[in-house]
């Protein structure tokens, strides 16, 4: 699976060290204690347009004409010019949307390194506290040119863009919780809508994290969305 | 043989008795509902304030409902702005409306550009989620799911994504109307009101784009309570409107997503109240009716009279400071005998009147306009100025100074036999052209009140000062009218 090319060291895919520690998924039941996190490098930046580019160079199986669409919906890099050529809505260094999670974990297996699950994710951005701050990026309008890979906040890990830019896939997004199709598992009604939802989580208030759950769970692995990136990590050894 | 003809006969007669019994039983099912789902139609979804049309048809069918959410920013109040997360583009959404036991196909098209998956959850769908667990979609993707129509009434939907309350407080909410099989009663007009709260960061009137509080939302404090997605969307150039002797049904609709509505429009009562959106008219003569959070009303009336019926949440500071004012503009023919408009004012005393007479004499109170009205009949007639004074004095003094210039003793001096008018001629032309006010003696007594000018002519003031002065003792001067013209002009004021 990972091509026999080199990937490109640039400066936009420079590393950072997050520590571990222990976090408070939003859906843990109170008798459970919290998370540990081990730690983990991960991408100070999402991966750009740049970046994706090169990828789909020498991998022309994920080439916007050639990509299977089990792999990738039709909406897949539909803001790039063609194949190989970006466009004014999707400029070098704003980060890559339009991507499935089969693409982007390609790219990730491709630099070496993987996508973070949901838990390592979380974690990073519960070092924000200022709920209301992420809140409002939720309330704006998604514009049609996304700014470049680094004009939002960095935080306290030395990450960027934890909010503020882009949504981002996560290696387990769909294992967060479950629209209602489970017919099994009645004891975990994990569903979110209207009581249910809001009665099992942790932090009643925390909008911003609902609304993650929420956009995770409306997703398919090959859907992609003209606000959905992601970024990579990799394990510390 | 014998048989065989019996056996015909017998055929014969069962034969037309079916074909009987089958003819009557078609034509009947013609005349009468069908619950046989037949044939397919489009939905047509309407923006408030309108509503789609009556449904005719006497049987269920296929209705195909295609519906965008989207997320767009617009007017919540003069130079308000807010990010509306919406059904159709507007706040609040579509109106659609449909017949018990309709086969609702029920197409939900996220749009590309929105930030959040979104779903719907319908009140009249009986279901889990009421279909928001089979229409959870992602931005830029689409989810189908179908469902019956088997309760009548008039019902609310709203997005069910979480955060739930964030969503609806956004403006994700609308109605959908399941007309009973034999339809509602007809009206002349129908319209979709929908009352909702917004909770923003800011305060109401605060200018530019406001975000969401998520404190106020909890608090159950709005900043904002609107029909119809923002302040005026029912006021002015956009008021709904109705003639005279017309029917007006109001479907109404409380989005919440916290606070319970008391519907009461000004100058009006509801004829019938279909409350809480049933189909059953429960209430007649009702002032003020709940629509409770995530429920609905249906109201009628009938407008006899002419003016503007405002609409209000009779949980008065929401109309006044936060916005929940519509208006209904009714235009035709006055009927005065159920509403004269003013008929009369008059001057009050209250408790400082001691005699039963405050009203004596036939008071009308006057305009200036009414005194020239009266004095120019007279002046065409005669030039007796008494009989002039006398018609002023009716219509411009007695209201205080009483019929027999006797005056209300500590408040109004007398003009009977007055020291103070009979003193000063210029003084007394004076005070009816400048009025007076302070502390004056007359006949010894104080008096410290206010005199207002009064808005005479010359002629009317020499001919009402003749006549007070020709009248109860006084001293029987005439005033001429450049007397008073003097006065008027002279810039000299005569001492109290």
């Amino acid at each position: 699976m990972i091509a026999a090319g080199l990937f490109p060291q640039t400066n936009k895919s420079k590393m950072v060290l997050i520590s571990g520690g222990l976090y408070t998924p939003l859906y843990m039941k109170e008798t459970e204690a919290k998370q540990k996190v081990n730690a983990f490098y991960m991408d100070v930046y999402p991966v750009t347009n740049a970046e994706f580019l090169e990828f789909v160079k020498v991998n022309p199986k994920w080439r916007r004409s050639n990509v299977k669409r089990i792999f990738a919906d039709k909406s897949y890099l539909n803001n790039w010019k063609n194949d190989l050529e970006l466009d004014e809505n999707a400029k070098p260094n704003s980060p890559v949307t339009n991507v499935s999670w089969f693409a982007a974990k390609e790219y990730a297996e491709w630099v070496g390194k993987r996508l973070p699950t949901v838990a390592e994710w979380e974690y990073v951005i519960s070092s924000e506290k200022n709920i209301q701050k992420i809140s409002n990026w939720y309330s704006k309008l998604s514009p049609d040119k996304i700014p470049p890979v680094g004009s939002t906040e960095k935080n306290s890990f030395g990450v960027y863009d934890m909010y503020g830019l882009i949504w981002e896939w996560t290696y387990d997004f769909n294992t967060a919780l479950v629209t209602g199709e489970s017919r099994g598992d009645s004891d975990f009604e994990r569903n979110m809508f209207c009581g249910n939802g809001a009665s099992n989580a942790k932090d009643v208030n925390n909008y911003p994290a609902f609304m993650r759950y929420g956009y995770r769970s409306s997703l398919k692995a090959n859907y992609s969305t003209h606000n959905l990136g992601f970024r990579c990590v990799k394990d510390f050894n | 043989m014998k048989i065989n003809n019996r056996i015909k006969i017998c055929l014969a007669f069962f034969s037309v008795l079916i074909v009987t019994a089958a003819t009557l039983f078609s034509s009947g099912c013609e005349e009468s509902f069908s619950s046989q789902v037949k044939g397919e139609e489009h939905a047509v979804l309407t923006s408030a304030p309108y509503v789609p049309s009556p449904i005719i048809r006497k049987h269920p069918t296929k209705v195909v409902v295609d519906l965008e959410t989207k997320e767009v920013t617009r007017k919540l109040a003069d130079g308000v702005e807010y990010t509306f997360w919406t059904f159709g583009g507007e706040v609040p959404g579509k109106f659609s409306r449909v017949r018990t036991g309709d086969l609702v196909e029920f197409h939900l098209h996220n749009s590309p550009t929105s930030k959040m998956p979104h779903n719907i959850d319908l009140h009249a769908v009986t279901g889990p989620g009421g279909g928001a667990t089979s229409s959870f979609t992602a931005p830029g993707h689409s989810s189908t799911f179908s469902f019956k129509t088997m309760n009548p009434g008039l019902y609310v939907y709203h997005c069910a994504t979480a955060p739930v309350g964030l969503h609806i407080a956004n403006g994700m909410y609308g109605l959908i109307l399941v007309e009973p099989e034999e339809g509602l009663p007809p009206v002349d007009r129908e319209y979709y009101v929908m009352q909702s709260e917004f909770y923003t960061e800011g305060k109401y009137g605060d200018p530019g784009l406001q975000l969401f509080s998520q404190d106020k939302a909890i608090d159950e404090n709005p900043s904002y309570v609107v029909f119809n997605g923002s302040v005026g969307s029912l006021t002015g150039d956009k008021s709904l409107q109705a003639k005279t002797g017309e029917t007006v049904r109001f479907y109404i609709g409380n989005g919440g997503p916290n606070l319970i509505s008391s519907f009461h429009v000004i100058g009006e009562i509801f004829d019938k109240v279909y409350g809480e959106g049933g189909i059953i008219a429960n209430q007649n003569n009702v002032q003020t009716t709940i629509v409770p959070a995530g429920g609905s009303a249906i109201v009628e009336f009938k407008v006899d009279v002419p003016g503007t019926f405002i609409l209000v949440d009779h949980s008065i500071f929401r109309a006044f400071n936060k916005g929940a004012i519509g208006m209904l503009k009714v235009t035709g023919k006055e009927d005065l005998v159920i509403y004269s408009g003013k008929q009369k004012e008059d001057v009050y005393l209250g408790s400082n009147e001691k005699n039963d007479d405050i009203f004596s004499g036939p008071i009308e109170f006057s305009s200036p306009e009414v005194n020239t009205t009266i004095v120019a009949k007279q002046e065409s007639g005669s030039n007796d100025l008494l009989s002039l004074g006398k018609i002023v004095f009716t219509s411009t003094c007695v209201a205080c100074h009483l019929a027999n210039g006797e005056g209300i003793p500590n408040v109004f001096p007398p003009l009977a036999k007055s020291d103070y008018l009979n003193k000063d001629k210029n003084r007394a032309i004076q005070t009816v052209i400048k009025g007076l006010s302070g502390e004056v003696t007359v006949n010894g007594k104080k008096y410290n009140g206010v005199m207002p000018p009064q808005t005479l002519n010359e002629k009317q003031i020499s001919a009402v000062l003749t006549y007070v002065y020709s009248q109860w003792g006084n001293s029987g001067k005439t005033v001429k009218e450049d007397e008073v013209r003097k006065v008027k002009g002279s810039k000299t004021i005569v001492q109290k």
